[in-house]
């Protein structure tokens, strides 16, 4: 056979198998529409446990980008020494930045934030600005934060500080406790987000094994015909690569449909947990990344399950 | 054609032989009708030459071919050879009769061409003209039975085994297939027949192979065949 001949009847072969499949997932099409049903459902919780994660995570975000340390100068304090501790600082790893309050800005600041109180207003404008210069210390890990007062802590540091930073006392311990619920909520996150892929994929190999168990005949009947193993597994290949295929373009457009038809419901249901708005503009952002990821998931587990859950039926008797 | 020496086939460890030391030996374009009881071990004689099952002990050689030498992806080639038509059928349900069939010459690779212009005749053949869209559900017992010889015949086997392939029709039916079976052999392929209808055999005369408890109790032309 010349090779263009081979490659004729490959050609064939493939379009016989590709064809196979079609047909068969057309006219299995309860067990075709049961399965994808489970795909679809399994395929969106995972997507949806992602968004909500990462919403989450944004969430958390914006609640530790409010931890920072404040340390209060002396008023003997030179600016030599203010300029000195703020490169220092600038120079610890988990500084994110520094931001230095003179005494009169502080005052100016705390006018303003006090401007309905008139009494304080009144009490601060009788003697001299009492108010020390601040250095405002955003840490990069809030988790890391203790780094950083423990440079603060230095007895030649201290020296310049008019009285403990913030972020000592009953202010420490609510900034621990923040920083080690939110450390614990991103981890149970995270694994979260993996334990329900697991399951999905659990769920997704066991329907694809229910599907091939219904039609273990077929495969036996063709096996017993004398059809070769890449012959007989080829449309149920393909059935399943198809079932993947439907099962990730409608989990995708269900929870797009979701996002669209019903964000104020999930904002209010949410309890304020999650910022569905974030998470829409995330979905929106992610769109392609997560229709192709959801693609590749369902073809590949698909793919491997049918490849898998086909082998039994395929095996030649080899006890005596 | 097909040689059997000293076959013996046991399921399970501790089961009586379903076969014991069965020796044949059947000539290129023979025709030979074995017959026994159920559980005689006719259908495990059968398996074995499908290389369903594996003989616990003798040597089988069909075609030339060792089954002692035979590996496993060289199995759907020796089944190629072999047309066999089950007693069950075995029919894909989810193809029609005209798929059915056609399955037999898709999986070896013959082309469109060839395929529409075989599996009409064939299905002519065994009377099932008309019904080529059918699903093997809407058929009669008679019909699916029809469809299985067809898909046995259409590549031209050399040997053709079949299992009880009048079990499930009216005589007249069951005469058609046998007809069918008698047209194949004399295009030259060896025909392997089970049955219980002692009228085909008693009319056939041809070669009858009684087999009783698993061994083979005799073996002779059918006119000195006598039930």
């Amino acid at each position: 056979m010349s090779k263009w001949e081979r490659l004729k009847r490959w050609l064939m072969t493939m379009r016989r198998i590709i064809r196979g499949g079609c047909i068969n997932f057309v006219r299995n099409s309860w067990l075709s529409v049961a399965a994808m049903a489970v795909m679809t459902i399994t395929l969106t919780i995972v997507l949806f446990s992602v968004i909500a994660n990462a919403t989450f995570t944004n969430t958390i975000q914006q609640i530790t980008s409010k931890i920072d340390i404040s340390v209060y100068l002396k008023d003997s304090v030179n600016p030599d020494e203010t300029t000195q501790l703020l490169t220092q600082l600038k120079q610890l790893p988990n500084v994110q930045g520094v931001t230095y309050i003179s005494k009169d800005q502080a005052l100016t600041n705390y006018k303003k934030q006090n401007a309905t109180n008139l009494d304080l207003l009144l009490a601060i404008s009788e003697t001299d600005n009492p108010l020390p210069a601040t250095v405002q210390i955003k840490p990069k890990d809030p988790d890391k934060i203790n780094d950083i007062k423990v440079f603060l802590d230095k007895p030649n540091i201290t020296a310049l500080q008019s009285d403990p930073t913030s972020y000592s006392g009953d202010r420490k311990a609510a900034v621990d406790k923040i920083t080690h619920a939110t450390a614990f909520m991103r981890k149970a996150g995270l694994i979260s987000v993996l334990v329900f892929a697991v399951i999905s994929m659990l769920i997704i190999f066991n329907t694809i094994q229910m599907a091939i168990f219904n039609r273990r005949d077929e495969l036996t009947i063709m096996r017993l015909l004398g059809a070769s193993t890449s012959y007989i597994r080829g449309p149920f290949i393909v059935e399943t690569l198809l079932y993947g295929i439907f099962s990730a373009v409608i989990s995708i457009v269900l929870l797009n449909s979701l996002f669209v038809l019903s964000s104020s419901t999930l904002q209010a249901s949410s309890l304020g947990l999650l910022d569905i708005n974030y998470a829409n503009q995330y979905f929106g952002e992610h769109f392609w990344l997560f229709l192709t990821l959801q693609l590749v998931i369902g073809i590949l587990i698909g793919t491997a399950s049918s490849i898998f859950a086909t082998q039994r039926y395929l095996k030649f008797k080899t006890t005596k | 054609m097909i040689l059997l020496d000293r076959v013996t086939k046991t399921y399970g460890r501790d089961a009586a032989p379903a076969l014991e030391r069965v020796s044949l030996h059947v000539e290129p374009k023979e025709f030979v009708i074995i017959v026994g009881a159920s559980g005689a071990g006719k259908s495990t004689l059968l398996k074995l030459l499908t290389r369903e099952e594996k003989p616990t002990g003798g040597k089988i050689i069909v075609g030339g071919i060792d089954y002692d030498k035979l590996k496993d992806k060289e199995i759907p080639l020796l089944r190629r050879k072999i047309g066999v038509v089950f007693q069950d059928f075995k029919l894909l349900p989810n193809k029609s009769v005209f798929e059915n069939v056609a399955f037999a010459l898709e999986m070896v690779g013959m082309t469109n061409h060839e395929i529409n212009h075989t599996v009409p005749r064939v299905l002519d053949i065994v009377g099932l003209k008309g019904k080529e869209k059918r699903m093997p559900a809407e058929l009669s017992g008679g019909e699916r039975q029809r469809v299985a010889i067809a898909r046995a015949i259409v590549r031209q086997p050399k040997i053709l085994i079949a299992d009880e392939p009048t079990g499930n029709l009216d005589p007249k039916h069951a005469w058609d297939v046998v007809r069918v079976l008698e047209k194949i052999n004399r295009f030259g392929t060896t025909v392997l027949l089970t049955t219980h209808n002692q009228d085909i055999v008693n009319r056939l005369k041809r070669r009858v192979i009684t087999i009783k408890d698993g061994q083979i109790v005799s073996d002779r032309a059918s006119a000195e065949y006598k039930s």
